[in-house]
């Protein structure tokens, strides 16, 4: 009996990746996927930051897609290298801060280098990319050069739209059969739903925009104020995932208030009190915040008036805020809560 | 003789303490044993899963003080 041929499958966690796996696993192959964390992952997070969402069930949409599949997935974390994609992307950035095209090269390469490695032996690489499915980075042109820049040329092999493209090597090879291979095209979404049916799957995820947060304008426009406010654009796990809590109110270019918006991201911000300046009212109800930059004293005041305005004393005339120093230290203030016409919306990031 | 180890995935949020899990993993051997303590609940879920797709065993899962504590036996299957 000949050793079955190995496949490494990009698995995102979205329906397109369950389906090119599954189709490749049908043809006999050995299939393990591999799925990497840049740190703006939608996975997650949001779910163990936010109380509301923690009745819904708290899972990584990745590691369901191979349960469901029975196969291995590896987790790379892969934070790091990912700035450099992120900030010098060659091929410019979709409609956000989103650098699609050269984030797919990217994960194609590091997946190739993963899987021709001595101790893994894999022959080649499926992703669950589809022709004309994203307007910048999956279309008939971006193919070739994914394939070619990533470095896994004919070994990179995309099930679901195979029959639009040159037969790969793993089809030339007779190691798949051309044939059960798919020409799915465009943005329409029912053959990948017909085709799960097909296979029973359901309960599978559906992300809208993308999968990650860079797709998503707030986000994006949260992260550019960031690197505008630093004069760098460098940044840390910790930055990209604060971006993901609260309210961000920048009252001056100096400083930002991160504020929480319920009892879950309190929770989360309450973990960044030895690195940040926090405040919260102590006469009243309300939520903690955060302080990121180099506020002055009466930046401070201004500070704690506007957290004010978030608590239950928003109509008070005097509440009483207590600034908590990243070291321990804890002073009291008595202000008057900013006034709702005093709020620039344009503070808000 | 099999080893007990501990992982400090605290504050970290998912897949972190998953990736973490993975990692300390490969530096161990079939029938040594993990606690890997963590706050995000989501870990909760995702480790044992992570577990079941690679035939490593969760033993116990603990709450205490908001902090989640699972233990797992590592399995006979090559590490990666
Ligand atoms: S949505 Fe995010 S993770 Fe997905 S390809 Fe674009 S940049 Fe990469």
């Amino acid at each position: 009996m000949t050793t079955p041929r190995r496949a490494v499958s990009l698995i995102s966690g979205g329906l397109d990746s369950l389906l090119a796996t599954k189709i490749i696993l049908d043809q006999g192959i050995h299939v393990e996927g591999i799925n990497f964390y840049t740190g703006f992952c939608v996975e997650g997070h949001t779910h163990a930051i936010r109380k509301k969402d923690k009745q819904k069930e708290k899972r990584n949409n990745a590691l369901w897609v191979a349960e469901q599949l029975g196969i291995k997935l590896h987790i790379i974390d892969v934070i790091d290298e990912y700035k450099d994609v992120l900030l010098n992307p060659k091929h410019g950035y979709g409609q956000n801060l989103n650098p699609c095209l050269d984030c797919k090269i990217f994960m194609v390469n590091k997946a190739q280098a993963w899987a021709w490695m001595e101790e893994n032996q894999f022959d080649f690489i499926i992703t669950g990319e589809v022709i004309g499915q994203r307007p910048k980075s999956q279309r008939k042109e971006t193919m070739p050069i994914i394939a070619r820049e990533s470095g896994a040329d004919d070994r990179l092999l995309r099930p679901l739209c195979a029959k639009n493209l040159p037969p790969t090597k793993p089809e030339v090879e007779g190691w798949v059969d051309r044939e059960k291979l798919y020409g799915f095209h465009g943005r329409n979404r029912k053959p990948q739903m017909a085709l799960a049916a097909e296979f029973g799957f359901t309960d599978y995820a559906q992300p809208a925009g993308g999968c990650c947060f860079l797709t998503d304008k707030p986000y994006s426009d949260k992260l550019a104020d960031l690197w505008q406010s630093r004069g760098s654009r460098e940044y840390e796990l910790d930055d990209i995932m604060l971006l993901k809590v609260g309210r961000h109110i920048r009252p001056k270019s100096n400083f930002k208030l991160i504020i929480s918006r319920e009892e879950g991201e309190t929770h989360y911000l309450k973990g960044y009190k030895n690195e940040y300046l926090t405040l919260q009212t102590i006469s009243h109800n309300g939520p903690i915040a955060m302080i990121d930059g180099d506020p002055s004293e009466d930046d401070l005041l201004l500070a704690a008036r506007i957290v004010a305005r978030y608590g239950q004393g928003r109509d008070a005339t005097q509440v009483e805020v207590e600034f908590r120093s990243p070291t321990g230290e804890r002073t009291q203030h008595k202000v008057m809560p900013l006034a709702a016409a005093d709020l620039n919306p344009e503070w808000h990031v | 003789m099999s080893e007990h180890l501990e992982l400090n995935a605290r504050r970290l949020l998912c897949p972190m303490p998953v990736i973490r899990t993975q990692d300390k993993i490969k530096q161990m051997t079939h029938g040594d044993t993990l606690t890997v303590i963590c706050t995000d609940p989501g870990a909760l879920n995702d480790i044992p899963t992570w577990c079941r797709i690679n035939q490593h065993r969760v033993i116990r899962q603990e709450t205490i003080n908001d902090e989640y504590l699972i233990t797992l036996e590592v399995g006979p299957s090559a590490p990666n």
